[in-house]
């Protein structure tokens, strides 16, 4: 069998793993969702973080952006928000089958427009500064986020807004945002794949490998920056347009704008997969949310504490994460599992 | 917003009081930025646990003066334990991220405060704690200014505290060689410095002065084991504001923080006060962009 036959049977293999898991572990549908948003995260974050060298901390922004820009739509299409979110209780809140899936779908693309705009503006204002600087302000604009949203009372300021209620069942409510966050996971990494097999790749590299070389060769650092991002807030912000409806309700601090939590964990599990590769971020978003699910039911009060030690320990001592270790180790077998066009790829990234 | 305007405008023993509660917390913001520019600066590790080893200070002082020990007291008792945690903490993280990509160091520090802050949520819980001093409050200017004197009392710790550290500094052969190895490491260790011993120190020395801070501040305002991270933002605000190896730039921005802070609050609302600090980073980080595209020539 060759490379791209195996590789071809591992992602069949995967498709099939992912559509037959809701039905085959039907209590742990949500847990396994939310693999695939960690999957998402990670992979995106890997867009700047790995392949860019622009270790950033705010990403979360775009998925909080993206998740108030659909509830934005979504109730304003039908209700004044205003009214709505406004704690008096008086407002009928009924979606039809129709008002409920088309709210959605403009909510998904507004959400995308508001969180390519995001990026563009957020760009311009932080890709001057560079290594830490860099990660330091996109944490400072991801809580600065959180808060300034936090006071606006349109959508409801601290207390938040409920989402639209799901016409259906609540099987066919889990399955459907099982699906959605499956379809974007998947489709998230197969673009990626596709992305760095093309010559932006090379360009994004180069910006990491040495920044100021790669702008006197010619390359025109700041657009292919600003197009990373963008490439980024679009999963980003469609992930948390899905997120607060799979949620059913959006709160500034907590839901959308998490930035200690799974603005923390994206950075985490790229750099416990190993950073700078395809399959790097999904194997570390795979072990991370594992071990975090079971802290979390077995460590309960010192999850927090283990969290911190796997931040340690995955920085301070794993640094390659867990395909560079693998990769060092066995090369050999590792070229023949993977993909021949991703092993190019982490071969550059190894460097 | 606008009311609150107005009212500084009619009443000026406000502005008066404002300004003197705004110098005296931002003389604590200048501790631990201090702390932290000499870390940036020696060892070049951007230390984001600032803020958690100013609160393990202030739960230090808040369990004596619960057993019935003066806070005060608690300054020495701070700076020696946090001196020590500090000299841990180096060998098992710190030693491993010098020399490593930027984003390690922060990164590892990360790892270190959630794990600080999580470890006092255990233990204290997540109320809000103080340390009573026991020291009253009084009136200046006809009863237009209220000050406590604990925030005095506080104020003259921190000038004995800060002429201490910059003495040591001078004076001192170890001051001397963390300054030496901060200029040239290399150089430093040819001529017979033992720059591990000396980047050991300054960690152990920043994370004292971090604690003596926290002392300080769970006496004249409030603790509790997420307030951390703030600190830590207000300390990288300040550096970064200042530069680093600038002391008196540090001085001037750490107050100048304290004393906006404490106007933006009253204006705002206290709702903003953590915003005002974010947005403040945020302001700084632009402006110094902006100052770097002056200088860079753009090849585009």
């Amino acid at each position: 069998m060759s490379k791209s036959q195996k590789s071809l049977l591992l992602y069949a293999f995967i498709l099939i793993a992912g559509i037959a898991a809701p039905y085959v572990f039907p209590n742990y549908v949500t847990q396994i969702a939310m693999l695939w948003l960690m999957i998402l995260f990670a992979l995106t974050w890997d867009i700047m973080g790995g392949q860019m060298g622009y270790n950033s901390l705010g990403n979360i922004i775009f998925f909080g952006v993206g998740m108030y820009a659909s509830a934005i739509v979504q109730i304003g299409l039908y209700y004044d928000v205003a009214e709505y979110t406004s704690h008096a209780g008086a407002v009928k809140v009924d979606f039809s089958f129709y008002q409920y899936f088309l709210g959605m779908g403009l909510g998904a693309i507004f959400a995308v427009v508001t969180g390519v705009i995001t990026a563009l503006i957020l760009g311009r204002l932080l890709f001057g500064l560079r290594g830490p600087y860099f990660a330091i302000g996109t944490l400072g604009a991801a809580i600065a986020a959180g808060e300034m949203v936090g006071t606006w009372d349109y959508v409801g300021g601290g207390g938040g807004i409920s989402m639209p209620t799901f016409p259906g069942s609540g099987d066919e409510r889990s399955l459907f945002f099982y699906f959605l966050l499956f379809g974007l996971a998947a489709s998230t990494f197969v673009f990626l794949r596709w992305l760095y097999s093309r010559q932006f790749s090379l360009a994004v590299n180069a910006i990491r490998d040495d920044e100021d070389k790669a702008e006197a060769m010619g390359l025109h650092t700041l657009r292919h920056k600003l197009v990373a991002w963008s490439i980024a807030a679009v999963f980003l912000s469609l992930s948390g347009a899905v997120f607060g409806n799979m949620i059913g309700f959006v709160e500034p601090l907590e839901v959308a704008f998490p930035t200690l939590t799974f603005g923390i964990f994206m950075v985490l599990m790229a750099l416990l997969g190993g950073k700078g590769t395809l399959w790097g971020p999904v194997i570390g978003a795979v072990v991370f949310h594992v071990i975090k699910e079971l802290t979390w039911s077995y460590f309960l009060g010192w999850q927090w504490v283990a969290l911190g030690m796997l931040i340690i320990i995955n920085v301070v001592y794993f640094q390659q994460g867990i395909l560079g270790w693998a990769q060092e180790k066995w090369p050999h077998w590792f070229g023949q599992t993977v993909d021949q066009s991703m092993t190019r790829e982490e071969g550059e990234a190894g460097k | 917003m606008m009311d609150n305007l107005a009212l500084l405008g009619m009443a000026p023993v406000l502005n008066i009081q404002l300004l003197l509660d705004g110098l005296l917390i931002g003389a604590v913001f200048v501790l631990s930025a201090y702390g932290l520019a000499l870390v940036w600066g020696v060892m070049n590790v951007k230390n984001l646990a600032q803020g958690d080893y100013v609160m393990m200070g202030g739960y230090i002082a808040v369990v004596l003066s619960q057993n019935g020990i003066h806070p005060i007291l608690g300054l020495p008792v701070a700076i020696v334990i946090m001196f020590g945690f500090g000299w841990i903490m180096y060998p098992l993280v710190i030693r491993r991220v010098i020399g490593k990509d930027l984003f390690t160091s922060l990164l590892a520090t990360f790892g270190i405060a959630i794990v600080v802050q999580q470890l006092l949520n255990i233990v204290f819980g997540p109320e809000v704690l103080i340390a009573e001093s026991g020291f009253e409050t009084r009136s200046y200017l006809d009863d237009g200014v209220t000050i406590a004197d604990i925030k005095l009392v506080s104020l003259v710790l921190v000038i004995l505290l800060a002429i201490a550290v910059v003495l040591f500094m001078k004076k001192s052969r170890m001051g001397q060689a963390i300054r030496a190895t901060s200029q040239n490491a290399r150089a430093a260790r040819i001529m017979g410095i033992n720059t591990d011993r000396v980047y050991a120190f300054t960690y152990a020395l920043n994370a004292s002065i971090c604690g003596a801070s926290g002392v300080l501040i769970s006496m004249i305002w409030v603790i509790q084991p997420y307030f951390g991270i703030t600190y830590s933002v207000r300390a990288f605000v300040i550096v970064t504001a200042a530069g680093l190896g600038n002391l008196p730039g540090v001085i001037a921005t750490g107050l100048g923080l304290g004393v906006l802070e404490q106007f933006g609050g009253f204006i705002l609302g206290a709702e903003y006060q953590q915003a005002i600090v974010v947005g403040l980073l945020l302001l700084v980080l632009g402006v110094r962009q902006i100052q770097q595209m002056r200088s860079r020539q753009v090849v585009q």
